[in-house]
């Protein structure tokens, strides 16, 4: 893509013929700040690469690979797959996120694969509030046949999210998807609403939810650093899923957040359609991060 | 975790003030401040290194060095730079033979649909305009029937829809209803794109192409990070945009992508989105943005207390 290409140009044009000097690592410095990075995580990784390789001569290919393996290193422990545990009838995921991330389209891509894995799968409309949200999720329930449990706009969503759970459990599904109406971290009366979603679930399986994914939208910059701050406290994020990873944003915050918080990053999303997600693979990340073919 | 830039300053300025003078080398400590302060804020890097340029050419001439506040005289500099770089709020120009078209263009989910009502809503109750509002968004799965509940919401009409139509042909329907029917106004939602997308960008340009828009929003979330920089590109490049509506200014985010799409497309911030609520658009005041960007409130209370 465009911007890791600017990067790969600007890397190569670095370092052709040139030793690593204080000049090049702030240029290289620079090059990672571009990509979201953050200037102290961008300055740390670049720290990394002047212990090892400081005045020496190096190649363009050398230092990206090394700058590669560092971010790798840091993202490496949180690329988790999503788990569902079989024995739950069902399995509750809870889907939050600040506004137009992506939860009801992750949604819709989850159910998918779910349903590939012969899983039986339900979704629960719990985005109460928006414009014609209900019907988004209802077409992603026609296109991945999933029943969908649904109320009118405006209604109680925790009250909604307790009817689809109670609906689940009689049917025995094995996962029931739950997607929320988009917030700002810092409403604090739309934080305490989605606590009272939780909470409710919990009246009808205190275990429940058994996975709550964040979603991040990879254009966003350091914000992202408040989003799972305060989604992980309020509702106790279990995961996160990072979207709109096919644009020219890199999504490069999500390396400070894998040092901060150390929350798994359990999948990618790469387009609107329905087959567009993927498992977050932290070479493959890192690589398309520094502009290396990833594969 | 992200300091203002009061607090990173006031620590150099602390430690430099027991000294005396200042040298040219301090006022660059104070400038590296000041440029983790940018980007931390998210404005984006070239945005940073020329604003930087500039408040250091503007530092050293006023003779901060000699300042008895040096830390204050810095801060008012990089503040009134920031004002004038982020330039004044322009209103929506209505100046076009009527049905005068308004094109929403912008990434996925960054806030066009609700845009659009909420602009239909202002011209509306404020300026008494008939406005028709048509959705051109084929993709997302109930896209156009989310305008159309907009309009139900807000009383502003909506074009019929009209299933398999593409958007060329959905926008110059729009037009032709508008003009048949007296608008005075004709918004057109667009589904949300990729700058990188050429078949995409290049289906926007023909609406353009059709349509002959007063006005091309650029609709971009103020938790944009770095990537604001492409995205301000393409869409000015290959769309041509007359102006920047910023949404999600109601977040805790700094908004550094505010300078940075101002900057490189050198066209105006037009209205802030302040939540999700049809009647939250506001004005844009560039000293409010200025004072986020930087981590403070009121810069210059604080620079007149010093
Ligand atoms: N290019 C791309 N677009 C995506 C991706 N995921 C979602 N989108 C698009 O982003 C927009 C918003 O997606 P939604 O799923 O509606 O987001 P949401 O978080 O449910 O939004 P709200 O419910 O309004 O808060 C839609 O246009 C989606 O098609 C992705 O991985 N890549
Ligand atoms: N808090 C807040 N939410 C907003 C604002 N503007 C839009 N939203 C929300 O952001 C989400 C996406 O808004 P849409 O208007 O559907 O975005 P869009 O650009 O039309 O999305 P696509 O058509 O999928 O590309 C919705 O949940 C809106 O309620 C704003 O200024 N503040
Ligand atoms: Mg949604
Ligand atoms: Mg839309």
């Amino acid at each position: 893509s465009k911007s890791s290409s600017k990067l790969t140009e600007g890397i190569s044009g670095i370092f052709t013929k040139r030793k690593l000097d204080d000049e090049a690592l702030e240029e290289l410095e620079e090059l990672l700040i571009t990509a979201d990075l953050g200037p102290t995580t961008a300055a740390k990784v670049t720290a990394e690469l002047a212990r090892t390789r400081f005045g020496k001569e190096v190649s363009p290919e050398e230092v990206k690979a090394t700058l590669a393996a560092e971010v790798a290193k840091i993202v490496g422990p949180v690329a988790k797959p999503l788990e569902i545990d079989a024995a739950l009838k069902p399995h509750v995921i809870l889907v939050v996120g600040v506004n137009g991330t992506g939860k009801t389209t992750t949604i819709g891509k989850l159910a998918r694969q779910f349903r590939a894995e012969g899983k039986t799968v339900m979704l629960a409309a719990g985005d109460t509030f928006r414009a014609a949200a209900v019907s988004q999720l209802k077409i992603w329930g026609e296109r991945t046949g999933c029943p969908v449990i649904a109320r009118d706009t405006g209604a109680d969503a925790a009250g909604l999210a307790f009817d689809a759970l109670e609906e689940a459990r009689r049917q025995s599904v094995d996962i029931l998807l739950i997607d929320t109406a988009g917030r700002l971290q810092n409403k604090a009366g739309l934080m305490d609403e989605l606590r009272k979603i939780v909470r409710v679930i919990k009246k009808v399986d205190e275990s429940a939810p058994h996975t709550t994914l964040l979603t991040l939208d990879a254009t966003t910059g350091q914000n992202a650093h408040n989003q799972v701050e305060v989604f992980r406290d309020m509702v106790n994020v279990s995961g996160l899923i990072l979207t709109k990873l096919d644009g020219s944003a890199r999504g490069g915050v999500l390396v400070s957040l894998a040092e901060r918080f150390k929350l798994p990053v359990h999948a990618i999303g790469i387009g609107e359609g329905v087959y567009d997600l993927r498992p977050f693979d932290a070479d493959q990340f890192a690589k398309s991060l520094m502009g290396l073919p990833s594969q | 975790m992200f300091d203002g830039l009061t607090g990173r300053l006031g620590d150099i300025f602390d430690k430099l003030r027991r000294r005396g003078a200042l040298s040219e080398e301090d006022v660059n400590a104070a400038l590296r401040e000041v440029r983790v302060a940018l980007l931390e804020a998210d404005v984006a890097l070239p945005v940073v290194k020329q604003f930087v340029n500039q408040v250091k050419e503007r530092a050293i001439g006023q003779e901060v060095l000699r300042s008895i506040t040096p830390g204050q005289q810095v801060i008012k500099i990089v503040h009134d730079n920031l004002v004038e770089m982020l330039g004044q709020g322009e209103e929506i120009n209505l100046n076009a033979a009527a049905p005068v078209p308004i094109l929403m263009v912008g990434l996925q989910g960054s806030g066009k649909t609700t845009s659009t009502a909420k602009i239909a809503l202002r011209l509306k109750n404020r300026d008494r305009k008939k406005v028709l509002m048509a959705s051109l968004d084929v993709r997302r799965p109930a896209a156009q029937e989310q305008l159309k509940v907009l309009g139900e919401q807000t009383g502003v009409a909506t074009l019929p829809i009209v299933p398999g139509q593409d958007p060329v042909a959905i926008a110059r329907r729009a037009i032709e209803t508008g003009r048949r029917e007296g608008y005075d106004v004709v918004m057109l939602d667009t589904a949300g794109r990729l700058s990188i997308d050429e078949e995409l960008m290049a289906e926007v340009a023909a609406v353009r192409d059709a349509t002959k828009p007063a006005e091309t929003l650029l609709v971009a979330d103020a938790m944009t990070g770095q990537d604001a920089v492409t995205v301000a590109t393409n869409f000015n490049d290959k769309v041509g945009i007359t102006g920047i509506l910023l949404t999600r200014v109601d977040g805790d985010a700094r908004g550094g992508a505010a300078l940075s799409m101002r900057q490189i497309t050198g066209k105006p911030i037009k209205l802030l989105g302040m939540g999700e609520k049809i009647d939250a658009l506001e004005a844009f005041h560039p000293d409010r943005i200025a004072g986020r960007i930087l981590g403070m409130g009121d810069v210059v209370s604080l620079v007149e207390k010093a």
